[in-house]
């Protein structure tokens, strides 16, 4: 159930960092609306399927538009959704099974195209949907109900994926602090291409990473978490890359590249396309030599 | 011997300017008032490799590829070897005498194309040479080739001149040694030219051209024989406003960005062949259930697989109508001609908008790269409608009851009242996911009831009191549609069924299926898949098969149809 919906059929666990994720999400949408004056209508909610994808219908308050579509290819249907209406803001939520397994064929040629779409990719190193297998995020040896023996493939490093294949903007983030994740979102928004904040959002039942992350400052224990250092450039390619050689989880903008969407390119190309009516065009094909 | 119909087919290698030659034969014939088609097969690679492409010229418009060839240029022993077969009684042969030799005596003569062709100054006019002998075979008009000559080589360049002279000459070294070789093939019958506009259009140019005309404003695709020139297309002509036209990475990509401009408002199309539709179908699943209208073309080829990339075979008629796990049944159109490929992709463009969901456009390689004259169609008979949408004062839901009592209620378009979520899992009416069993009842039921709101495809009903009765699908409208003249000249007792709609069917065409008389179906497919799905229904249906990867041919089917219903009558 949902706080609007009774009877909606899906429910995250305690505890779930999907549950922060979201109030970044709905703060973020809203401050996007507000700062752009413009109707919640206007932003359509792309999901995949997997835990985060039912993002798409917890968000409270006044609604945005949404899809709940299939596994793996929330981008190529925002990509649909920018393209067929560019004023639209469009936000894909995917897990990191839905963006990094299944649908990572999709995050190459979105930021090839600079496609002006965000996408919030919640990553708790398991499939939790269904109960407990491993992700493309889980750790070598990492013991789940599908790896019984341990895991053996390497694991996925989502920013260095992102940063060599040239999305636009980088984010790094976890689910613990909405209101920082929600400022981050709506610059995300905000950024002319493609953007992706990543989220670390952790798993209670399967994958509880909350110590892991934050570790223990009672104990003494250090968490894989660390915020970006202020002197690290968004711009510098450079920095980008030093900061994504260093062990643990930045928090923050790791790299930022305005440049020309594909809208904006499209746009270019329209202007010296052909422009021939219907009646034109058959006329083309008129019978003559 | 007047004849009114005669098919030349020019046979060698990929890149010896095969189509180029039935091309410029085609067109010089179109532009003599008669009725032509192109027929074109070749391996699916870039160049080589064995291939033909030919035309057939009548005086009546054409409706198929026709029985066999009168004229056969075979420029290689392979193509000699491969197509004489297909010479009709009395056909000639005309071989490259520069590259084989056939032993003396047969229905044949040699020419050296390219030595008669330097001989002009114009080594590039070899085809002008074995163009000029066949002319000289089927007694056609040098003044109309001359002419076509002249239009195609004044390109206002120096030089415009002698090339013209060059290849009229060489038409007429051609014409000379036709002539001493003493062969006729009969003699073309005067063309009565038609008192309508024309164009000369491809299958895939039709659909592209009739969706467009419908109002597509959204395209996207991925190369794939044979859909490519659908793409090509539309990244050449789909500008303007509001539009957007994009290759895209994969057809996963293509059908789930169509699925999401559809909604958001667009009229979105992508167009495939088999491989890529095996792609899509999840995709397509999603655009049932969440109710997305778009329109997915299926340029057949033979499958399974990679199959026969560059053929025609009508086997993903199963597919295509229930590309998607779960209770799914497409709308489907299946155009049989180049004309009804532009009205069917106009229509499919408006059902989509009109049931708010998916319709497949299926046509065939057959369809797709042949070329034809045929009737300027006329914009003003499109009428191309949009989805209702809802306004602030509506109270209804995007995803409330529907029996069909009432108009469809309207869809919310993102920017606009009434948002909601297009969810792929059953869901309720502002489509939060829902397993309640009422849920599910209701809207399995909606979906389904929504394709009674489709109609206006083109069908045909003739002698529909006949014992027996003719129904082809597709492309096999014209090979049958000749088998079933040339039955009816004889005295046989046979009708006619054709549907562009294959779902849902036009209650007339289900009226005569519903009379139990025995439904003939001939199709390109193995498993007989149009007849079996009419017996699904309870119909009495069987099909006449052939799965060579080419059209039926007209006398084929005389025959098989005719074994089928004992008339003794034969081609």
């Amino acid at each position: 159930m949902s706080k609007r919906n009774p009877e909606y059929d899906f429910a995250w666990c305690p505890g779930c960092g999907d549950f922060g994720v979201r109030r970044a999400l709905q703060v973020a949408l809203e401050g996007y609306s507000a700062e752009h004056e413009e109707p919640q209508a206007n932003n359509v909610v792309v999901a995949g399927i997997g835990c985060s994808g039912n993002m798409v219908h917890l968000v409270e308050g006044e609604q945005p538009f949404g899809i709940h579509g299939i596994h793996g290819r929330s981008l190529p249907i925002a990509f649909g959704v920018k393209q067929g209406n560019p004023k639209l803001n469009t936000v894909v939520v995917a897990g990191d099974g839905d963006f990094l397994s299944i649908g990572a064929e999709h995050i190459g040629p979105a930021a090839n195209r600079n496609v002006n779409v965000t996408a919030v990719v919640m990553d708790n190193g398991v499939y939790g949907l269904t109960k407990g297998q491993s992700s493309p995020t889980s750790e070598f040896g990492a013991v789940t109900t599908s790896t019984p023996l341990g895991k053996i493939e390497t694991p996925v490093s989502p920013l260095k994926l992102y940063m060599s294949i040239g999305v636009t903007y980088i984010a790094s983030y976890y689910s613990s602090k909405p209101r920082v994740l929600a400022k981050m979102i709506q610059e995300a928004m905000n950024h002319k291409g493609f953007s992706i904040v990543h989220v670390q959002s952790p798993c209670t039942t399967y994958n509880d990473t909350y110590d892991i992350l934050k570790g223990k400052p009672k104990e003494g224990i250090k968490g894989l978490a660390y915020e970006i250092p202020e002197d690290h450039d968004p711009s510098s390619v450079e920095d980008a890359n030093d900061l994504l050689s260093r062990p643990g989880v930045p928090l923050g903008v790791i790299f930022k590249k305005e440049g020309k969407t594909l809208q904006d390119r499209y746009e270019e190309l329209r202007e010296r396309a052909p422009k021939r009516t219907n009646d034109e065009l058959l006329d083309s094909y008129l019978l003559q030599m | 011997m007047d004849k009114h119909d005669f098919v030349i087919r020019f046979a060698g290698e990929g890149g010896q300017g095969l189509v180029t030659s039935a091309d410029a034969l085609a067109r010089a014939a179109a532009h003599a008032g008669y009725f032509v088609q192109t027929h074109s097969t070749f391996p699916s690679q870039i160049m080589g490799g064995p291939a033909s492409s030919q035309v057939r010229i009548s005086t009546t418009p054409v409706l198929s590829s026709g029985d066999g060839v009168d004229v056969l240029v075979a420029l290689n022993q392979y193509a000699y070897d491969h197509h004489n077969e297909d010479l009709n009684p009395g056909g000639v042969t005309v071989y490259n005498a520069e590259e084989y030799e056939l032993p003396e005596g047969g229905n044949y003569f040699g020419i050296k194309a390219d030595e008669l062709a330097k001989s002009t100054g114009n080594a590039r006019a070899a085809n002008m040479v074995t163009i000029g002998a066949v002319a000289n075979l089927i007694d056609f008009k040098l003044e109309e080739i001359d002419e076509f000559i002249t239009q195609r080589f004044t390109r206002g360049r120096d030089g415009d001149a002698e090339i013209i002279e060059a290849n009229i000459k060489a038409v007429r070294l051609g014409v000379d040694v036709a002539a001493s070789s003493g062969f006729s093939v009969g003699q073309l019958e005067a063309a009565t030219p038609p008192d309508y506009q024309q164009i000369v259009i491809t299958g895939n140019a039709a659909l592209a051209m009739g969706a467009t005309a419908a109002g597509l404003n959204f395209y996207v695709g991925y190369p794939i024989s044979p859909a490519t020139t659908v793409l090509v297309w539309m990244e050449n002509n789909l500008w303007g406003e509001d539009r957007f036209v994009h290759q895209v990475a994969s057809e996963i990509e293509a059908i789930n960005a169509t699925l999401g401009a559809g909604f958001a408002g667009k009229k979105a199309m992508t167009a495939t062949a088999g491989p890529g539709f095996s792609l899509m179908s999840e995709g397509l699943g999603l655009a049932w259930m969440a109710e997305i209208p778009m329109v997915v073309t299926n340029v057949q080829r033979g499958g399974p697989a990679t199959g026969l990339p560059t053929k025609s075979e009508q086997s993903d008629l199963y597919t295509s109508m229930h590309p998607a796990h779960g209770d799914i049944r497409m709308p489907l159109l299946a155009p049989g001609t180049i004309e009804e490929c532009f009205y069917a992709a106009a229509l499919a463009q408006n059902w989509a908008e009109r049931y708010q969901g998916p319709v497949i456009l299926v046509t065939e390689f057959g369809l797709a790269e042949r070329g034809e004259n045929i009737r300027r169609p006329d914009l003003s008979k499109i009428s191309a409608e949009s989805r209702t949408t809802v306004s602030e004062s509506d109270t209804g839901k995007r995803y409330d009851s529907w029996d069909g009592s009432t108009p469809l209620p309207g869809m919310p378009i993102p920017g606009g009242p009434g948002a909601y979520v297009a969810n792929g899992s059953e869901h309720d009416e502002i489509g939060d996911t829902t397993h309640l069993p009422r849920h599910h009842v209701r809207l399995t039921e909606r979906r389904f009831k929504k394709i009674d709101l489709l109609d206006g495809a083109h069908y045909e009903i003739e002698n529909a009191n006949a014992e027996t009765i003719i129904m082809p699908w597709g492309s096999s409208k014209g090979p049958a549609r000749e088998a079933y003249d040339r039955l009816r000249d004889q005295g046989a007792d046979v009708g006619w069924l054709y549907s562009v709609s294959l779902n849902p069917l036009p209650e007339e065409v289900t009226e005569v299926l519903k009379t139990g008389k025995k439904i003939i179906v001939p199709e390109l497919n193995y498993l007989g898949q149009w007849s079996s799905l009419l017996r699904m229904e309870g119909y009495n249906a069987e099909s006449i098969t052939q799965y060579t990867g080419l059209p039926f041919r007209p006398a084929d089917l005389v025959d098989s149809i005719s074994e089928r219903i004992g008339a003794g009558v034969t081609a």
